[in-house]
């Protein structure tokens, strides 16, 4: 698993306060891992810090699972 | 102590002005640092000088979009954070509706309104990530009753009421509140501004008898920003000497 993934999942971890083995790849924010709309925008928040990127709104409005959240960075940070 | 805020960090827009002066130096006395803001660079430095070395100066137009969104970060830089957002700067251009000018309209949402929401949103990144924060508006009576002259006015100060609460429904959960006072008739150039025979008419419907002060507002200020009010968000707080109860 990529470095990127891991700490992906672990902002998610931490800042949704879920347990380590529902956050898959798969896994949507809101539908599985009970986050509300402004938890969405905090983690994005907390994904720019983490990966020193800018994720514009309407790119953060596309990231609804955490394979999106890996993707968006891979592909456009570091 | 109550209503101790050594620590905090707050950016009082308008602390040119005698509302924001008096609420700038209240929060400073009780241990805040406090950026000042405002368009006049000599006044604010006048107020800095009274409050010492807890004040910074941050001339800004309101009216001037790039500068709205540049207040925040340099009142974070200034300060090392923002806490407290004291959203106070705002002016009238009064006339009949019939006889107002589009311009008058717009210069009047733009800077008591739209400058409130940017000011609000940008303060408001900081303040979530760390769990506290509180914005306060200072709205007007006639947001709430209407008047005649002010339309403009009056929109702009019933638009924050509006925005107010949904900001404080939006961020609740992470410990920021965010709140409205609404001055009746206070002792400002504002007031002081009116004819003799109209201010002594307005004071005959003031139950207390006397127009208030900005330390009345001040105090105020002071409470919704303590700890102490941690529980109050989307109100307005009416200041008016008991002129409208509502
Ligand atoms: N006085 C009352 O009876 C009363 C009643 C209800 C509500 N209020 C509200 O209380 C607040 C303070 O009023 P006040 O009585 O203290 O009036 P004030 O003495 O006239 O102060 C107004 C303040 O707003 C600032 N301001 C105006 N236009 C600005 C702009 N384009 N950019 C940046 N700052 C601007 C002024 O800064 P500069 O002078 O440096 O430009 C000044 O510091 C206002 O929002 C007012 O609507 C007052």
């Amino acid at each position: 698993m990529s470095d990127v993934a891991e700490r992906v999942k672990k902002i998610v971890v931490e800042h949704l306060g879920v347990d380590e083995a529902k956050v898959t790849e798969q896994a949507s924010f809101i539908d599985d891992l009970g986050a509300d709309s402004l938890d969405t925008v905090e983690l994005v928040m907390a994904f720019e810090e983490e990966f020193g990127c800018e994720i514009p709104d309407d790119a953060a409005e596309k990231i609804l699972t955490v394979k999106d959240a890996i993707s968006f960075i891979n592909e456009n940070a570091g | 102590m109550m209503f101790d805020l050594t620590g905090k960090r707050a950016l009082v827009t308008g602390a040119s002005g005698a509302i924001g002066a008096a609420i700038a130096q209240t929060l400073a006395e009780r241990g805040a640092q406090v950026a000042l803001s405002g368009t006049r660079r000599e006044a604010l430095e006048a107020v800095a000088a009274r409050i010492g070395a807890a004040a910074h100066v941050c001339p800004t137009n309101l009216a001037d979009p790039q500068a709205v969104e540049a207040l925040v970060p340099a009142a974070q830089a200034a300060m090392g954070g923002l806490d407290i957002l004291v959203n106070n700067a705002g002016l009238t251009r009064d006339n009949l509706a019939l006889r107002l000018k589009d311009e008058d309209w717009q210069t009047v949402l733009d800077v008591n309104l739209t400058a409130a929401f940017r000011l609000s949103r940008a303060a408001l990144k900081g303040m979530m990530k760390a769990r506290f924060g509180r914005i306060i508006s200072i709205t007007s009576i006639v947001g709430v009753t209407g008047n005649p002259g002010q339309a403009n006015y009056a929109a702009s100060k019933a638009g924050m009421i509006g925005l107010t609460k949904s900001l404080a429904a939006e961020v609740a959960s992470r410990g920021v509140t965010v709140n409205c006072i609404a001055p009746g008739f206070i002792e400002s150039p504002m007031t002081a501004a009116l004819p003799e025979a109209q201010q002594d008419k307005l004071t005959q419907g003031i139950p207390m008898g006397r127009m208030g002060t900005p330390d009345d507002i001040a105090a105020a200020a002071l409470y919704l920003a303590s700890p102490e009010a941690a529980y109050v968000t989307g109100q307005t707080l009416h200041v008016n000497g008991g002129m409208a109860m509502i």
